[in-house]
């Protein structure tokens, strides 16, 4: 499956991502994803410049798993924490482009009950975190026709100076 | 007399990237309705195959959750601001 669009983060908020799954197992955590989308030279090519979608993870907003019945195997934003997360996001010149959350002992990739619930747009980062320790993370975003996520590249890399 | 429908982020590229559309409504559902004629694509993602509004898609008229109103029956008027505000879940299994 192609990876067309990339996303970028740093090793830095990464890690915290990592964290935050390691704080809260055996149950789920998540948080909004803030930051921009650009079209951004990939690679220089022959001296031409190669352009291309991408996305930049800014910032965390960490958020408590709303689901007190199944924090283990769900997670839960309301409306009202995203409509929080948004103002964060704007504070700060940007946007809220995605999401992460854990997924405590599974694999992490996405679940039928993940795309079932997703919206189109937002990059969904998933870490893996077994006994305690996390492991893998991916980056997915749901095709138009909601039938499936396709994978997103993440390239970690130092923020770039503003 | 026009109701103002404020489009969330991700779902902009279907409705050729405005952040918000007008229509002439009486009822939040009618407000709806006229959106996803004008943006055909959109209704996939705010609709189940059965036309109820997905669990995860908040409707609010001014600040009032369109849940403990009329659901999608709420009255609009004139100057009405209707806003779609995502609500985020998921997990490890069904």
């Amino acid at each position: 499956m192609a990876e067309s669009i990339a996303i970028w983060i740093s090793g830095h908020l990464a890690e915290k991502i990592r964290a935050h799954g390691a704080e809260t197992y055996p149950h789920e955590c998540c948080g909004a994803l803030l930051g921009r989308d650009s079209n951004t030279v990939l690679e220089r090519d022959r001296g031409r410049d190669a352009l291309a979608p991408a996305r930049e993870i800014r910032q965390l907003f960490p958020l408590v798993n709303r689901r007190d019945d199944s924090p283990r195997n769900r997670f839960s934003v309301t409306a009202e924490d995203v409509l929080t997360a948004e103002k964060a996001a704007r504070a700060q010149g940007l946007e809220v482009v995605g999401w992460y959350h854990s997924h405590p002992d599974h694999p992490a990739r996405p679940s039928e009950y993940d795309r079932d619930h997703a919206w189109p747009w937002y990059s969904y980062i998933i870490v893996s975190v077994h006994n305690g320790a996390p492991q893998e993370m991916t980056s997915w975003r749901l095709n138009e026709d909601r039938a499936e996520f396709s994978p997103e590249g993440i390239e970690i890399r130092q923020r770039a100076a503003v | 007399m026009p109701v103002k429908v404020m489009i969330p982020s991700p779902l902009r590229p279907y409705a050729g990237k405005r952040d918000s559309a007008e229509f002439a409504a009486q009822t939040v559902g009618e407000a709806l309705g006229h959106l996803t004629t004008e943006f055909a694509e959109l209704r996939k993602h705010l609709f189940t195959e059965d036309g109820k509004l997905r669990s995860f898609v908040n409707v609010y008229v001014n600040d009032e959750d369109i849940r403990y109103l009329a659901k999608e029956n709420t009255p609009t008027k004139d100057g009405d601001t209707i806003s779609i505000i995502p609500s985020i879940a998921g997990g490890t299994r069904t």
